[in-house]
C-alpha cells in the first residue's frame, strides 16, 4: 500500500454527504497555497464530488488511493503560479521535450510534490519536490542535459535557477508543463 | 430547523399524474447527465451542492415563486443543507427529496394490471428510478413473483397484506441490469425459485428448471402460467403467459423497443434468436395478449394509471423493433451503436449466479443509473 506525503491529514472517515466536502474546504482555507491535504473518507460519492469540486475551485484534485473502506484523496491548494515572471533563460516547450525523451543523456526532472507526481508523471522522469532539491544535488549528472518539470512552469523555474547557481550548464525549464502534458504518463 | 420532505411514493405519485414541479439536483454535473428523475412536467435545474457551501444567493433568480422546488441528491444529507438555505433566503413550497437518489432507485410503485379468471389478481411493481418491473399473480390465496427486484420485503409484505402465500419466484432470464430478489425469497418464504436453465449453467445454487411448456399453478383452480422458450437477450430467456391473458416477454420485447442481445457477450451468435423469438414465436400469439415486459426505458412508456403494458397487436404495428423487414438491417440495429451497458453488469450477472456476495451498500452501488436493456432506433 502506498502512503503518500501530505502537509495535512484530514479525517473525514463515517461522514456523509455534504460533510466531506465541507471539512476539506474548510481545512484548505486554512492551509497555505501549494500544500497537499490528504482526505480520509468512508463516502463513496466523495471521489466524483471532490473532483468536480477542485475543478469548479481551482484546486488540484491530485488522485484517490483505495485503502479497504477508506478513500484516501489528495488535493493541492491552489495557488497564483503564472508564467509571469519567469527568471530562467532556458526554456523549452512541452514538444521539444517530448522528442528528446529518447535520446541518451536527456534527464527529466519532476519537482513537484511526491502526490502529485505520483498520480502522473512522464515514464523515466525523476521526482525531486522543489524543497529537497539541494539536499538531493548529489543525484544529478553535470554533463547531462536536466529537463525541469512542474505542474506550470513556475517551481520548475525556480528549480532550474537553482541548479545553474550549483554549477550545472544545460538546464532547461519545461513550459507549460504537467498541466498540459499530451505525451505518455504513467501513475499510480 | 426542519424542511419539509416528499418521499419516492409522493414522487411515483406526481409522476403518474403528470403534475408539474421544479427539481433543483445538487448532485455533481456527471451523475445529473447519467441519471435523474424523469416527469411528464418537470422543470430542472442542476448545480452541485458543493458551489452552494457560501451562498444560494446566486441560484435565486433561477427558481420558480409559484411551483413546489423538490431538492434532490445522492442521499439526502446535501438536499436538506440545500433546502434550509433556500428557506432561511425566504423562499417557500420548498421540499427536499427524502432519501435522495438511492431510495428513488429502491422504490417500487405497486400498480393493478387486471383481474384473473378466477378472481385473482395481476399485479405489476414498476421501479419508476430505474423502469425495472416486476410482478405478482395472486389466485386463491397463493401468489407467484416474477422477475424480483433486491427490494424482497416489498413482495413479502404486499403478500402478507393480501394475506397470500408466495409459491413461486421466476426470473424470466438471467439478468444483467439490476441483482435479482428471487433466491432470497424463496429462502424466506419456502418458495420454489424458477430460472431457465439455458441461463443457470454457471450458478452456484440449486433451482427448479423452467423449461418450454412447463405449467405453473398459482391457486387452487390454477391459474395457468405456462414458459415459452423466447431466447435472444440471453439464450434462456423465457416469456410467460398468464391466464391466456397476459404475456411476460421479459427482456425480449418492450413497449418502446426491443431487448439487446450483447449482455452476454454474444451479440452475434443471438441474433437470429432474437429474431426468431420476435417475428415467428410472438407472431403466433393472440393479437389480443397484453404484453407486460420486464422493463420500460422512458416514462412516455407508462401509462395513464402508471403501468406499463400494451396489447400484442398494438406492437406489432407500433413498435419499429416488430417492423424491420430485412434481416440484415434487422442485424445492424441488434449489434451495431448499442447503447452505453449498464453499470457494473458483469459483476450483477456473477452476483446473479451466486459467484459474488456483495452486500447491501454494495449491491446498491452496482446498480446505480439508469436501465440499457434495450436497443432503439
Amino acid at each position: 500500500m502506498h502512503t503518500l506525503k501530505s502537509d495535512i491529514v484530514l479525517d473525514a472517515q463515517g461522514l456523509a454527504c455534504p460533510m466531506p466536502i465541507v471539512r476539506t474546504k474548510k481545512q484548505l482555507n486554512a492551509m497555505q497555497a501549494g500544500q497537499i491535504l490528504e482526505v480520509q473518507a468512508t463516502d463513496k460519492g466523495s471521489t466524483a464530488d471532490l473532483k468536480a469540486w477542485a475543478e469548479s475551485t481551482g484546486h488540484h484534485y491530485l488522485g484517490t488511493l483505495e485503502e479497504g473502506d477508506v478513500l484516501k484523496h489528495y488535493i493541492r491548494k491552489a495557488n497564483d503560479e503564472g508564467s509571469s515572471d519567469r527568471k530562467h533563460p532556458d526554456v523549452v516547450n512541452n514538444n521539444v521535450l517530448e522528442s528528446k525523451l529518447s535520446e541518451d543523456g536527456v534527464a527529466v526532472i519532476d519537482v513537484r510534490e511526491e502526490a502529485e507526481f505520483a498520480f502522473q508523471h512522464i515514464p523515466g522522469a525523476v521526482s525531486i519536490p522543489l524543497g529537497e532539491l539541494e539536499g538531493r544535488i548529489d543525484q544529478l549528472n553535470k554533463e547531462a542535459d536536466i529537463y525541469v518539470i512542474c505542474r506550470t512552469g513556475s517551481r520548475s523555474d525556480l528549480a532550474a535557477q537553482k541548479l545553474s547557481k550549483l554549477g550545472f550548464s544545460n538546464v532547461y525549464n519545461v513550459v507549460p508543463g504537467m498541466s498540459e502534458w499530451k505525451g505518455q504518463t504513467e501513475g499510480l | 430547523m426542519t424542511v419539509n420532505k416528499i418521499t419516492a411514493k409522493q414522487m411515483a405519485r406526481k409522476i403518474i399524474d403528470k403534475e408539474s414541479l421544479f427539481l433543483l439536483d445538487v448532485r455533481n454535473s456527471s451523475n445529473y447527465d447519467d441519471w435523474k428523475i424523469e416527469g411528464h412536467h418537470f422543470h430542472y435545474l442542476n448545480v452541485p451542492y458543493f458551489d452552494l457551501l457560501d451562498g444560494v444567493e446566486e441560484i435565486l433568480p433561477k427558481l420558480p415563486r409559484d411551483q413546489d422546488i423538490v431538492v434532490v441528491c445522492a442521499k439526502e444529507g446535501s438536499s436538506i443543507m440545500v433546502a434550509e438555505m433556500l428557506v432561511e433566503a425566504g423562499l417557500t413550497h420548498v421540499f427536499s427529496f427524502e432519501g435522495g437518489m438511492k431510495a428513488w432507485s429502491e422504490h417500487l410503485e405497486p400498480v393493478k394490471i387486471g383481474d384473473l379468471s378466477d378472481g385473482g389478481e395481476l399485479i405489476q411493481f414498476v421501479r419508476m428510478g430505474k423502469g425495472c418491473l416486476s410482478y405478482m399473480v395472486i389466485s386463491q390465496g397463493e401468489a407467484a413473483i416474477i422477475d424480483p427486484t433486491r427490494m424482497t420485503d416489498v413482495y413479502i409484505d404486499y403478500a402478507n397484506e393480501s394475506g397470500v402465500t408466495i409459491k413461486h419466484v421466476l426470473d424470466t432470464h438471467l439478468h444483467a441490469d439490476h441483482i435479482s430478489g428471487g433466491r432470497q425469497i424463496a429462502e424466506k418464504t419456502g418458495a420454489a425459485y424458477w430460472l431457465p436453465p439455458k441461463d443457470a449453467e454457471e450458478v452456484t445454487y440449486d433451482y427448479y428448471q423452467l423449461e418450454e411448456g412447463q405449467p405453473i399453478t398459482v391457486g387452487t383452480s390454477a391459474i395457468d402460467m405456462h414458459a415459452l422458450y423466447t431466447p435472444g437477450h440471453t439464450i434462456g430467456s423465457t416469456s410467460f403467459i398468464v391466464d391466456e391473458k397476459f404475456l411476460m416477454t421479459g427482456d425480449i420485447l418492450f413497449i418502446d423497443s426491443i431487448g439487446r442481445s450483447d449482455l452476454a457477450g454474444k451479440a452475434e451468435d443471438w441474433v437470429a434468436d432474437l429474431r426468431q423469438s420476435l417475428y415467428s414465436r410472438y407472431r403466433a400469439l393472440s393479437d389480443d395478449l397484453l404484453v407486460l415486459p420486464a422493463h420500460f426505458m422512458i416514462i412516455d412508456e407508462l401509462n395513464e394509471d402508471g403501468s406499463v403494458s400494451e396489447r400484442l397487436g398494438t406492437l406489432f404495428r407500433h413498435n419499429h423493433g416488430l417492423n424491420i423487414h430485412d434481416e440484415q438491417q434487422f442485424r445492424a440495429l441488434v449489434t451495431d451503436n448499442l447503447p452505453p451497458q449498464p453499470n457494473a453488469y458483469q459483476e450483477i450477472r456473477l452476483t446473479n449466479m451466486g459467484k459474488q456476495q456483495p452486500d447491501a451498500d454494495e449491491q446498491r452501488e452496482m446498480e446505480i443509473g439508469p436501465n440499457r436493456c434495450a436497443v432503439r432506433s
